[in-house]
């Protein structure tokens, strides 16, 4: 059945996508790109028409992880679905459980005391390291590189999987952060292992860097490619990477303020032509931030307690009223809308999924290039289908 | 930013005749947010976007909430006039009983946007808009004309809650397949019973369960008494 | 010079290839099975129940509240709680589970269950390599293979067993000096009053009595 809705699709309007004749006649091949496919980072299906190599029509298709996490969040406690979030987007857990207690702490007003912050912002900042190297490492195999430079970002990741794993006990499904703080304190040691780690990720950021950022096979094949405008990026509601690849300076570490981000000196990396060259270079050089924000958290840590001595584990019932929260996730923003109605679940569970409002720009950037850019596209807007179909 | 009062005042000098009305949050968040009118809704949400001090060009979040029928039950004092036998002889007396009375109050389906301004750097602004009920009346109009952002989330609502989007560009449904008949995130929603095989069963699926393993005896020890 | 981006790439690899035949940081892989990763000590993979002393039954530490149950978020544990009661530790006659099962497949390690319980009970076990070839009762554990001993908790994680095991002396001690007062108190009451029954009823309900605020306060300072 096919999936392309053709009369209603030619709307005029500047944020509707572009409209590609196809040249010559003959019937255009309607290929389905997934859900198995080695490339689509998971099951998801782009149904694309292509008249011989030129993509003419292109719809994405998901739903096929879809959980109904919502509705699980309906029928669970507040802590009951911590472990959930971490199943969103797998590969970051420790910011979508930041997220998470951030919206709960915003419709309570919980404090957070300063060492659960800096814990946070050092586990947050780690995993931002992990997603971006594996998100490059994921783009490189898909141009061809058949994974080395991917096994190289995975060998710097398992290293900060051991860390997740010495102080929460998991090294993804972590189960974390609770309303009010964090669950376990670090150790000295445990620090004093963090900071052996980072030493050794200056080094491997260069690495990576002299491996990729002037060969000239990527750079054929990712410059000029996959073009979004940064009128369109903010109407489509595009955030992370790749809103600031397109050269909108949006990063809600900075705007919002959350936790204590604004103690920190980092800068945000913007692109100027918002290819898909732009938001690979971005995805290292916020690495290279990064690094700098765990070397400040770590110098500053200050002793104290990790958790809101008034937080209650059981029996937690938040007074009636909404929130929403939100915090600038690896992939972009990640945000939670909390219903409650004074019982101890919550009346409406929304994730706001980065991931999958990304992909709403998908067609206009793939549309009139080659079926082979149309892969690399969509690896750079780095989704994960776990949270895009929750 | 301005309070939610003053943007009210600012669409209803810019949009003459919006209904616009302030939805107080109790929470401690203080996110208040703006009931819209689904007549003047689209209009309203491009005055928003294209204001230069409000200037709310980004949509962030766009979604359901469903609000099932509630019975409200209600004492209300009714006086009535009864024949009463009063000193020997039947009168017309009032008398004031206290009746308990039912109504119901008819649910309905909400979508609920949160704004944000990239140029301005402020937000949330919430907006909402209320379906007339649950059942037929369901339309509410698309806000992605004015933000393309809306287009998988308000595909995923009329997945999820059936709230159906005129002007939609392409409204199928998004993450169920497309055969698929209900609404999951309605409150109501009873899920199919295909439940596989669940050792700890719990609550409501053990006794699903054990109904159906019942049934299933009866059956078996019929055909066995037959067969016998 | 065309191609001078390629070589530098080409040069990185070839590093790192040299190098692993002469350092250990740069040769990654470990060879599972043969080979094992260092063991990290906070791991958890799935529950398991402590019991004290050696036998399993009787020193089981599980009163069956049921606050796992309800806690657990896939809803992977099913309690049946016993009529009769048996002596806990503290020697005070307590219900148990006759039936506390597990359901490995379903259980997703998020540790919940051991936060909330109130009794020390519950704790994560560190195996992982649990497959099994019985699709329909192979990973469903009940009581007998979910209890381990306390010595075995000290072996898989030793801080978090003894910090464990100081709480509950601590608890212990302040159970048995509040007994000891009460006790202290009913003599003393008794001496001064007037009839001699009433000593050893006192005695007698003064006991219990004490032990009771004692696992109730325990309860309060693990939730607070």
């Amino acid at each position: 059945m096919s999936t392309f809705v053709e009369e209603k699709d030619k709307l005029p309007g500047w944020n509707r996508p572009p409209v590609i004749e196809p040249d010559g006649d003959g019937e255009l091949l309607e290929v389905a790109m997934g859900p198995h496919h080695p490339s689509t980072h998971g099951v998801f299906r782009m149904d694309v028409a292509l008249d011989g190599e030129r993509v003419i029509r292109l719809k994405p298709v998901f739903g096929y992880l879809h959980r109904n996490h919502e509705k699980l969040g309906e029928g669970m406690s507040y802590l009951g679905s911590m472990p959930f979030t971490d199943r969103l987007d797998y590969m970051c857990p420790l910011t979508n459980n930041w997220a998470y207690a951030l919206a709960v702490e915003k419709l309570t007003g919980q404090e957070v005391p300063e060492r659960a912050e800096y814990l946070r912002v050092i586990l947050g900042e780690l995993t931002r390291v992990v997603n971006h190297a594996s998100a490059i490492g994921f783009l490189i195999q898909e141009m061809g590189a058949s994974g080395t430079p991917l096994m190289y970002a995975f060998k710097q990741r398992e290293k900060i999987l051991d860390l997740f794993e010495a102080l929460t006990g998991a090294r993804m499904m972590v189960n974390y952060m609770r309303f009010g703080g964090c669950r376990v304190d670090a150790t000295p040691a445990w620090l004093g292992a963090v900071r052996k780690v980072l030493d050794d990720l200056p080094q491997f950021a260069d690495e990576f860097e002299n491996l990729l950022r002037g060969n000239e096979i990527l750079m054929a094949r990712t410059q000029g490619v996959g073009i979004l405008r940064p009128e369109l990026a903010v109407n489509a509601g595009v955030t992370g990477p790749m809103l600031r690849a397109s050269g909108v300076n949006y990063d809600i570490r900075k705007v919002d303020g959350y936790g204590i981000y604004n103690r920190f000196k980092f800068r945000v990396p913007l692109g100027e032509h918002w290819d898909v060259y732009d938001r690979f270079m971005i995805r290292l050089l916020e690495m290279r931030e990064s690094f700098g924000i765990i070397d400040q958290a770590l110098k500053d840590i200050p002793g104290g307690p990790i958790m809101d001595p008034k937080a209650k584990l059981r029996g937690f019932r938040p007074k009636p009223g909404e929130a929403y929260g939100r915090i600038e996730g690896p992939k972009g923003e990640l945000g939670f809308y909390l219903i409650s109605d004074g019982g101890p679940n919550p009346y409406r569970y929304r994730i706001r999924p980065p991931s999958l409002i990304n992909l709403t720009v998908l067609e206009d950037m793939c549309l009139g290039s080659n079926v082979a850019d149309v892969v690399l596209i969509f690896g750079s807007v780095d989704i994960v289908l776990g949270e895009v179909d929750r | 930013m301005k309070t939610v009062e003053e943007i009210k005042a600012a669409i209803e000098a810019a949009v003459p005749g919006a209904g616009v009305e302030v939805v107080p949050n109790p929470s401690v968040s203080g996110q208040h947010s703006l009931r819209l009118a689904a007549s003047h809704a689209v209009e309203v949400a491009t005055f928003l976007r294209d204001d230069a001090e409000l200037a709310l060009d980004f949509l962030s979040n766009a979604t359901g909430v469903d609000w099932p029928d509630k019975e409200v039950s209600e004492k209300v004092k009714v006086t009535r006039t009864v024949s009463k036998i009063v000193d020997g002889t039947e009168q017309q007396v009032e008398e004031t009983v206290e009746e308990t009375r039912k109504h119901v109050v008819p649910g309905c389906l909400e979508a609920v946007y949160h704004l944000f301004s990239v140029a301005k750097k402020h937000g949330p602004v919430v907006i909402r808009m209320k379906t007339a009920n649950r059942t037929d009346q369901v339309h509410l109009p698309s806000l992605t004309p004015v933000w393309r952002s809306a287009e998988f989330q308000e595909r995923e609502i009329f997945d999820l809650f059936g709230i159906v989007f005129t002007g939609h560009p392409d409204l199928r449904r998004l993450l169920m397949w497309e055969e698929f008949k209900d609404h999951p995130m309605r409150r109501d929603y009873v899920e199919p019973d295909d439940f596989e095989y669940e050792p700890t069963a719990h609550d409501e699926v053990l006794k699903r369960a054990q109904e159906r393993r019942a049934k299933l005896s009866a059956v078996v020890s019929g055909q066995e008494g037959a067969g016998a | 010079m065309l191609g001078e981006g390629i070589l530098k790439g080409l040069g990185e690899t070839a590093r790192n290839f040299a190098g692993s035949f002469v350092s250990a940081e740069r040769l990654t892989t470990i060879q599972y099975p043969e080979e094992r990763a260092a063991p990290i000590e906070a791991t958890r993979d799935f529950p398991f129940l402590v019991y004290d002393g050696a036998d399993w039954e009787a020193g089981l530490r599980c009163v069956a509240c049921q606050i796992c149950e309800k806690e657990c978020p896939p809803k992977c544990i099913y309690i049946v709680k016993s009529t009769d009661k048996k002596p806990d530790a503290l020697g005070k006659p307590q219900i148990y589970p006759t039936r506390f099962d597990i359901d490995i497949s379903v259980c997703m390690s998020c540790q919940i269950c051991v936060e909330v319980c109130p009794f020390e009970a519950i704790k994560m076990d560190t195996e992982f390599e649990l497959s099994t070839t019985d699709r329909f009762g192979g990973l469903l554990y009940d009581r007998e293979q979910l209890a381990r001993s306390n010595e075995y908790y000290h072996t898989i994680h030793p801080t978090e067993a003894a910090e464990v095991d100081a709480r509950l002396a601590e608890e212990k001690a302040k159970a048995e000096a509040k007994a000891k007062a009460a006790a202290v108190a009913a003599a003393a009451k008794a001496a001064a009053g007037p009839a001699a029954p009433k000593p050893a009823a006192a005695a007698a309900a003064g006991a219990p009595a004490a032990s009771a605020p004692a696992v109730k306060a325990s309860e309060g300072e693990k939730q607070g």
